[in-house]
């Protein structure tokens, strides 16, 4: 899965790229305007540089706890929330993460959830006690699985450079925009006719630069909400689960205390504002999440499966694009792991049947059962390399020479 | 002449590069393999310490018991001290038993069921059979990566010392399924 994951990481470095373009575009431009001359232009974008640098530095230092106090979250250990302790450290398990991400909790009654951490050892998932009132332990386990899919699929780290980026621009533009206001006649007199074609690129530049900056970083932002779906289906293994979490989560009308646009981004769900508790949605353009029906369609369209195949093909399905190559999703298998339990005995008995299904599909596809006769284990190897299982994978014991 | 040597020479180093890049590759996935099978002792490990937990809240309201509980330390300190998947494999599916008879003790004791103590131990009981179901999963999708590497092309070529992981599960269920803990 990670490869695939890494390989999407490539369109969204180019996204990345994409952003830096504009931002030194935007540099120009402003060099443009305010200076004349090739060497102006270059200065701007030196300069455009040297912001975000600052500006990225300040943040690399303030760091994630910064955004945790941003959001009034309080840390919460084992006894307190054993529940949502275990959530998060079974997830951590299913991703296999180096180490469980801290837990937080924000005292806040509308549902949602965010994670935090630049590297995945400094991660944090933090939901809101409204969350916790509202979602059974299987809906939970979803939300968190996506949080979690954020910090495996580094998403922190990516959004953050990406809003910072997106930062710089939109207050370089402001910052023209000022100037302009002020002082800008005195220097469109002076220029001639070639340089009033020049001003006239620098204009457009400076004025296009944010809008187009904001469209790229709300794609990113929506792609990477995708994949953090898929990601918490593939780890839960329980698809259905995340789903009705988030049906719950958007269909409650309490309006979120964090109104902070510079944390909306983070949450699972688009935090619920004032003004879009009255007139609903905005264009889906400038949004940094896709609607939630959508992707709740799109989880459930997944049938049986829960890898990330399977959520390509309901994607595709849903909306007619995709989401990614598919072919980079190929290589994954999944349907050989059995879902695991979600919890309790509800679950037990699909989980059974889903065994079955994929059991039968295997054998129908060719693999072969191999038991060992010391432990007990099945092995189920895949065709053509019968000649290479020699060994039960349990206990090392030999398998007998002829195969059942 | 000297282009043709700097030309071989960058050939060489990007070969280099390349197999270096390879093996290293088929080493971290075959350490992740270690790592998640690794995962799954741990969770088991995880299941025998809570079992005195239960048998303490349990026998405070099922005296008579005293045979199963009697049994059910037996078979745990025998989990415990299995060596080896094929012993651990056959303790492990003994306590299971064992578990699911002492829960089946719980159902004639409402007021035990819904006590704290048994509710957050039922908790803990969930999420432990979670962990091992999930470090099961864990293991299964990094032995398909590793494989996956292993396998393609050109990878392969450099793959011989890497031997293939197998994709398993357990068919014995008992041993690492859900007890019945009814909700």
């Amino acid at each position: 899965m990670w490869q695939q994951i890494r390989a999407n990481r490539r369109r969204s470095v180019f996204v990345i790229a994409g952003m830096g373009l504009l931002l030194l575009a935007m540099g120009a431009g402003l060099g443009a305007l305010f200076g004349g001359g090739g060497a102006a232009l270059g200065f701007g974008a030196l300069a455009a540089l040297a912001v975000w640098l600052m500006l990225w530095w300040t943040s690399a230092r303030g760091g994630d706890d910064a955004m945790l106090r941003m959001a009034k979250a309080r840390e919460v250990r084992k006894e307190d929330l054993p529940q949502l302790v275990n959530v998060v450290e079974e997830m951590s398990i299913a991703a296999a993460l180096d180490r469980t991400p801290r837990v937080f909790v924000v005292d806040d009654p509308a549902p949602n959830a965010f994670a935090t951490g630049r590297r995945p050892d400094k991660a944090a998932v933090s939901v809101t006690t409204g969350l916790l009132t509202r979602l059974n332990r299987d809906e939970l386990q979803g939300v968190v699985a996506h949080e979690i899919g954020h910090i495996k699929n580094r998403d922190v780290a990516l959004m953050v450079t990406a809003g910072i980026m997106l930062g710089s621009i939109v207050m370089l533009a402001d910052l023209g925009a000022r100037a302009l206001w002020l002082g800008g006649a005195r220097r469109s007199r002076g220029s001639g006719g070639g340089g009033a074609a020049v001003m006239v690129i620098a204009l457009v530049t400076v004025i296009v630069a944010p809008i187009l900056a904001q469209l790229f970083y709300f794609a990113l932002s929506r792609r990477r909400e995708y994949l953090a779906d898929a990601s918490g289906a593939m780890f839960t293994r329980y698809p259905e689960g995340l789903a009705s979490a988030l049906e719950k989560i958007s269909g409650t009308r309490v309006v979120q205390a964090d109104q902070s646009r510079v944390t909306a981004p983070m949450y699972i769900v688009r935090p619920r504002t004032a003004r879009a508790a009255h007139s609903r949605s905005r264009s889906r353009w400038f949004s940094t999440h896709p609607p939630a029906e959508e992707r709740i369609r799109v989880l459930r369209r997944m049938g049986g499966g829960a890898g990330l195949a399977d959520y390509l093909q309901a994607y595709r399905r849903e909306t007619g694009d995709p989401l990614m190559r598919a072919d980079d999703a190929e290589s994954v298998q999944t349907r050989g792991a059995a879902p695991a339990a979600a919890s309790g005995t509800a679950a037990a008995a699909p989980a059974v049947s889903a065994r079955e299904a994929s059991d039968a599909l295997l054998r129908g596809s060719g693999y072969a059962w191999r038991r060992c006769a010391s432990c007990g284990a099945t092995a189920k190897v895949p065709p053509g390399v019968e000649g290479l299982v020699q060994r039960c994978p349990r206990c090392r014991a030999p398998y007998p020479k002829s195969t059942s | 002449m000297t282009i043709g040597w700097i030309l071989a020479a960058a050939a060489a180093a990007l070969l280099l590069v390349w197999g270096v890049l390879v093996y290293n590759g088929l080493v971290r996935g075959r350490n992740e393999v270690r790592n998640a099978w690794a995962q799954i002792d741990v969770q088991l490990k995880r299941r025998h310490d809570l079992v005195p937990n239960l048998v303490e809240t349990v026998r405070g309201y099922a005296r008579h018991e005293a045979e199963l509980f009697e049994r059910v330390a037996e078979v745990r300190a025998r989990a415990e001290s299995a060596h080896g998947a094929r012993d651990t494999g056959a303790a492990e599916e003994a306590l299971s038993r064992e578990l699911g008879r002492v829960m089946a003790v719980v159902e004639a004791y409402p007021e035990l069921k819904a006590s704290d103590n048994f509710l957050a131990l039922q908790e803990e009981l969930a999420s432990t059979e979670n962990r091992i179901g999930f470090a099961r999963q864990a293991y299964n999708d990094a032995v398909a990566r590793y494989n996956t590497r292993r396998e393609m092309f050109p990878n392969n070529l450099l793959a011989g010392s890497f031997a293939v992981a197998e994709m398993f599960e357990l068919s014995d269920e008992g041993a690492r399924s859900v007890p019945v803990v009814e909700t």
